[in-house]
């Protein structure tokens, strides 16, 4: 592995295992799962034109949770049955507009074909999201265990709501490039399940999610780079790996 | 020490007026037409049957629904509001001394000051034991203890307590009653609490507003708590009431 990769999988795993912490906190994993999708005709235009995949995928994820956000806040729709719908929607177009030769690597993902600029975005990002999500983790929190007790302590939920979500569509994009838009949803879930049931304390459950997340990302990609394996598949398998570890020392 | 001179001087002033206020859900009026008002130091119970819009009516005073009708706070009054429960599953990885935590960074000396009002004292055993518990875990009568100090540490003039239905055991022999009593003294405390039982409401309150989506009675518990009233308040209800619990002293 380049010391592009190894830079790259450190910071987006820590990036991805924190803000999946809170994914599951509201409940959010199928969503995490389904905006992943999302990022795929984005990341399909990005190549069509030739720029970088990671801004490609941002513009559709950034409507994706526009998306969200609105049914959330502002309609009584049924949110899980319209984004299935909607997300699968946009799986179908990326993969009708994704050129065949690089569908595979949207799909799952290839991390070693992380170049210089992508290493340096993935530091700056990942670290504006950790620091970003710091920020508005008690207001967060807060609302997620009762909406109104936020809302009387002045917590201006909607706002927060919207936060969240770009701070989610920064990690997804993040990490498509190294475990791909198919995969990348259970990068923000599983590391976050696992700390869940080896911890109690939020700090301690948030700090190993982040970690559980760097782990299963650098050393998925160790292994698959070794056996000459796709590194998004190996990256997923060693992640829920360590799940099935954790349930050993499970504190329940 | 000089604001407390104030607040005991000020005693006795309205803080807050209700007026025609009705809240509608769908086209439908879940609480129509509520006028009162509450003075500085009161307590106020609302009671009323399930579904009759007391848990609304709060939302309302706390600016979280839309509404109409005027609500009207004297300037500068800060509320604490304690939710009934929270959305927290056993094993959601909070403990109490981080939920202490969530309303902003206040200087530790505030959240023990709070955790002393409640009944938990630093120095007691389990004290450490209890913060370090998960927010899932604790007994009900604890999670209310937590939650009200929560909300003190923000200083309310003005605590909107929704009581769970079911009674809570809070630990020991003191009652959740007993506490605000004592809150009231020491904090020159404003009470304003949704509840269940009517004996405690006769014993504790100054006022009780009588609730089933249209106010049926506000005023001073002695006058109101009648057994017409009561009928009116709850149908049938109050009859089953009657028969399973003591209420003679109403």
């Amino acid at each position: 592995m380049t010391n592009f990769q190894i830079i790259s999988a450190i910071f987006i795993g820590l990036a991805a295992g924190y803000v999946g912490s809170f994914m599951i906190l509201r409940r959010m994993a199928l969503v995490g799962d389904a905006l992943s999708h999302v990022a795929l005709p984005g990341l399909a235009i990005a190549i069509l034109l030739n720029i970088n995949p990671f801004i490609g995928a941002f513009a559709t994820l950034f409507i994706g949770i526009v998306f969200v956000w609105l049914i959330e806040n502002k309609t009584e729709l049924s949110t899980e049955s319209l984004i299935g719908l909607i997300f699968t929607v946009s799986l179908a177009i990326g993969f009708l507009i994704t050129p065949e030769s690089e569908l595979l690597e949207a799909l799952f993902g290839d991390i070693s074909k992380i170049s210089a600029v992508d290493a340096y975005l993935s530091v700056i990002f990942s670290a504006i999201l950790i620091l970003a999500m710091r920020g508005i983790s008690k207001g967060f929190i807060l609302s997620t265990i009762s909406h109104d007790l936020a809302r009387a302590s002045g917590v201006k939920v909607a706002k927060l709501n919207f936060i969240f979500l770009l701070l989610v569509a920064i990690a997804v994009a993040l990490g498509i490039k190294a475990v791909g838009s198919l995969l990348m949803g259970a990068l923000v879930i599983i590391p976050a399940i696992t700390s869940r049931s080896i911890t109690s304390s939020l700090r301690g459950y948030t700090i190993a999610s982040a970690l559980i997340g760097l782990i299963s990302l650098l050393g998925g990609m160790a292994i698959a780079a070794k056996f000459n394996l796709p590194p998004g598949p190996i990256v997923i398998l060693a992640s829920s790996a360590l799940f099935l570890v954790s349930l050993l020392f499970s504190k329940k | 020490m000089s604001i407390k001179n104030v607040n005991i001087l000020s005693m006795g002033e309205e803080i807050l007026k209700v007026e025609k206020l009705s809240v509608e859900f769908y086209g439908q009026k879940v609480v129509e037409n509520v006028n009162f008002s509450l003075k500085r130091g009161e307590v106020l119970a609302v009671v009323g049957p399930n579904g009759s819009g007391k848990s609304v009516l709060f939302r309302a005073l706390l600016d979280l629904v839309p509404y109409s009708g005027k609500v009207t706070w004297q300037k500068g009054i800060i509320t604490g509001y304690v939710p009934q429960k929270l959305a927290v599953e056993k094993d959601f990885p909070l403990t109490a001394g981080e939920f202490m935590a969530l309303r902003g960074a206040r200087p530790e000396k505030e959240t023990e000051k709070a955790l002393e009002d409640v009944g938990l004292h630093k120095k007691n055993k389990g004290y450490e034991w209890l913060l370090d518990k998960k927010m899932g875990q604790l007994s009900s009568g604890q999670l209310q203890r937590l939650l009200i100090a929560s909300s003190l540490t923000g200083k309310p003039d003005v605590l909107l307590f929704d009581e769970p239905t079911a009674g809570i055991d809070i630990a020991g022999e003191e009652t959740i009653y007993g506490l605000f009593r004592k809150l009231q003294a020491s904090a020159e405390l404003t009470v304003i609490l949704i509840s269940h039982d009517l004996s405690v409401v006769h014993d504790f309150t100054d006022n009780v507003l009588g609730l089933n989506r249209k106010q049926i009675f506000f005023g001073r518990p002695h006058e109101v708590l009648d057994h017409k009233l009561l009928h009116h308040l709850y149908g049938e209800e109050v009859e089953r009431h009657h028969h399973d619990r003591d209420i003679s002293v109403l």
